[in-house]
């Protein structure tokens, strides 16, 4: 009998798997004079897999931009897996950001680099893995997005279903603990819509990564979020909490009731 | 498997089993991306040389497994299969167990759709270049026609012109570039005067100074400087505009409202610049001149007046005419290939890049062609 393959690779930092991943405490948005978000606070469980609802214009994508430290809040603080993110240092920042991935609305690929290139920027920069380990590593992204076979085309060349997915591919490069998705099935037909909300489930499932989604689709919100907060426009906060299911058959405030029910504000006082 | 935070990137090989017979091998601890360079490696010194009768892996001290790692494992299966040696992963936790079931898809090695891009031969790139250049020339002829049309329109319906538009770009091209091209033609202005005056000093014939400074500016220097800045400003500026609208599908919703792009967007650009390169112009000569008299005044002993009296006596009310409508052809080449170029993007970010690149580029080329065909004419036509 031998052993190999032990080496003195230093522990990680070993945290409490029970602590939050992301923890927001009172939280405030503003751009100039325009408060966006006043005073919001909420948690993140790992393995969640989290929404942040509400209509257009309510701030959910501001407040990603915030957990993934794009913005830093006006007040309050932001943690991301046990880190300060109002006071992180930038180094200490491209550290985070490597253990989180960030779906954009339009896939945000580099419309000069192939699907392939795009994918394998996260690898060749943080690790030094081989071309040749990297190829299998950008293939297997590719295929699990059902990419397969489009490791040569520019983004230009693909539907706007198929960048999500690739921007998908590429976010999950590096194997992210927290993968945030900003629409993930907006501007998709419903069968694709469907898939994406597969896929994303089954990332949840199958390798354990905590989702974070903003949405509006009460699809994917039915079929993906384990957790969902709701934010609104007029509290610039959050108006209710919980699973989604449980919200939308005991929750009776109209603002989530007319959500829920895709009725239009104060359509139900009318019909009365 | 616990979180992937508390575990440390490492990992356990131990194979037991006799030669020759079935062998185990058990792997335990975390295979991920950090640690996975090392784990290929190892596995490639613990893979049985000689070929065991059958290849158990024993999973069940693995406490972190990421889409890496789990890839290496599915190759290290596949690898045992080419080779005929039976393989069975056993003891898989259940985490484990799904990570390898969500990538396990016979569509892992599908081959590339289209080949990659590979660098074209000699033969190949001259055939591609003339055919874009020949490309090239069939769209640009394609959009003079229809800016000539547009412009057409405009002369005969003047209330169809955005005014508005026009206005504003007349003060992005005009007013704002009016500092930068006052400056420029000053220092020209007193470059050619100290540098001929060096010349001139041989002969005593300092008052020269000021007609060549004069002829050399109104005739020339005045149009062709303007016409290089207004590409470099807003030639560039158009296409990037028109470039980035077209991206964002800007310009195909003008076209499903009815507009037509050519006359909605590159008729105000056209008529501004077509407006305000004259007047810049008339600064670069006014501003020209003032840098010949600085230097005539200061260092060669004239005086203002005589400087002035031999300027006005040296150009003619011809040649500033005729500057001014070069200028004004200048500024339709340089508006309008610039929206050209913007017309032209397809796809993303680097493709407006290209387009501003190349508006400078044919703007500043086509200016410089003209401006050679213009001097041979006035010669004659003087």
């Amino acid at each position: 009998m031998r052993r190999l393959g032990e080496r003195g690779i230093s522990p990680l930092p070993s945290r409490n798997p029970e602590e939050p991943i992301i923890s927001v405490e009172g939280i405030t948005a503003r751009f100039g004079e325009e408060t966006i978000l006043a005073d919001v606070s909420f948690q993140v469980r790992r393995g969640e897999r989290f929404a942040i609802l509400g209509g257009s214009g309510c701030g959910k994508t501001v407040l990603l931009k915030h957990l993934v430290g794009l913005y830093r809040p006006y007040a309050g603080t932001v943690r991301v897996m046990g880190t300060n993110m109002t006071e992180v240092e930038e180094a200490d920042l491209i550290e985070l950001r490597k253990k989180m991935g960030v779906l954009f609305q339009s896939g945000a690929l580099l419309g000069s680099l192939t699907l392939y290139e795009n994918v394998a920027l996260p690898l060749q920069a943080y690790t030094d893995l081989s071309p040749a380990a990297i190829e299998e590593i950008v293939r297997m992204k590719l295929a699990l997005v059902n990419l397969e076979g489009y490791q040569n085309h520019l983004p230009e060349e693909l539907s706007g279903g198929m960048k999500k997915r690739a921007g998908l591919a590429r976010a999950m490069a590096l194997d992210p603990e927290i993968l945030f998705f900003d629409e993930p099935s907006g501007g998709l037909d419903p069968v694709t819509a469907a898939e994406m909300d597969h896929l994303i489930k089954s990332i949840n499932t199958g390798m354990g990564t905590t989702l974070v989604i903003v949405t509006h689709d009460l699809p994917s919100i039915f079929g993906v979020a384990s957790r969902v907060i709701m934010l609104d426009k007029g509290v610039r906060g959050i108006i209710a909490e919980g699973d989604p299911g449980t919200l939308r058959e005991t929750n009776r405030d109209p603002r989530v009731v007319h959500f829920f029910n895709r009725q239009m504000a104060g359509r139900d006082q009318e019909e009365r | 498997m616990d979180s992937r935070t508390s575990i440390p990137a490492r990992h356990n090989f131990e194979v037991s089993g006799p030669a020759g017979e079935e062998k185990t091998l058990a792997i335990s601890g975390r295979i991920s991306l950090e640690n996975l360079g090392k784990f290929l490696d190892d596995v490639e010194r613990v893979f049985p040389r000689s070929a065991p009768q059958g290849l158990r892996v024993d999973l069940s001290g693995i406490r972190y497994l990421d889409s890496a790692g789990a890839l290496a494992l599915l190759n290290l299966r596949e690898r045992a299969e080419s080779q005929s040696i039976p393989f069975q992963f056993v003891n898989t936790a259940e985490e484990a167990r799904r990570i390898l079931v969500l990538l396990d898809r016979p569509t892992l090695h599908t081959p590339p759709l289209i080949a990659g891009r590979r660098s074209a031969n000699l033969f190949e790139q001259a055939g591609e270049s003339s055919r874009a250049l020949a490309g090239d020339f069939w769209a640009v002829m394609e959009f003079v026609g229809e800016l000539i049309r547009g412009l057409g329109y405009s002369l005969i319906h003047p209330r169809s012109v955005r005014w508005n538009d026009v206005l504003f770009y007349m003060k992005r091209a005009g007013m704002d570039g009016l500092p930068i091209v006052s400056l420029i033609s000053f220092l020209i202005g007193l470059v050619i005067a100290f540098m001929s005056s060096l010349q001139l000093k041989q002969f005593g014939a300092y008052l020269y100074v000021a007609s060549l400074v004069a002829i050399a500016i109104v005739r020339e220097l005045g149009p062709l400087m303007t016409g290089i800045i207004v590409a470099g400003r807003s030639g560039s500026a158009f296409a990037a505009e028109i470039g980035t609208m077209m991206v964002n599908e800007e310009v195909d919703a003008l076209r499903t409202m009815g507009f037509d792009p050519t006359r909605f967007l590159a008729v105000p650009k056209v008529l501004a610049a077509m407006i305000v390169v004259p007047i810049l112009t008339l600064y670069a000569d006014v501003f020209g001149i003032l840098g010949g008299l600085l230097i005539g005044v200061m260092f060669l002993d004239l005086t203002v007046y005589s400087y002035v009296d031999w300027t006005l006596w040296s150009i003619t009310l011809f040649d500033i005419v005729a500057s001014l409508i070069k200028a004004m052809i200048f500024a339709a080449l340089i508006a309008g290939i610039g929206c050209q170029r913007g017309f032209g993007v397809r796809g993303g970010a680097a493709a407006v890049g290209s387009a501003t690149t190349s508006a400078v580029v044919a703007g500043i080329f086509l200016i410089i062609v003209v401006d050679s065909i213009f001097a041979v004419i006035l010669h004659y036509v003087r």
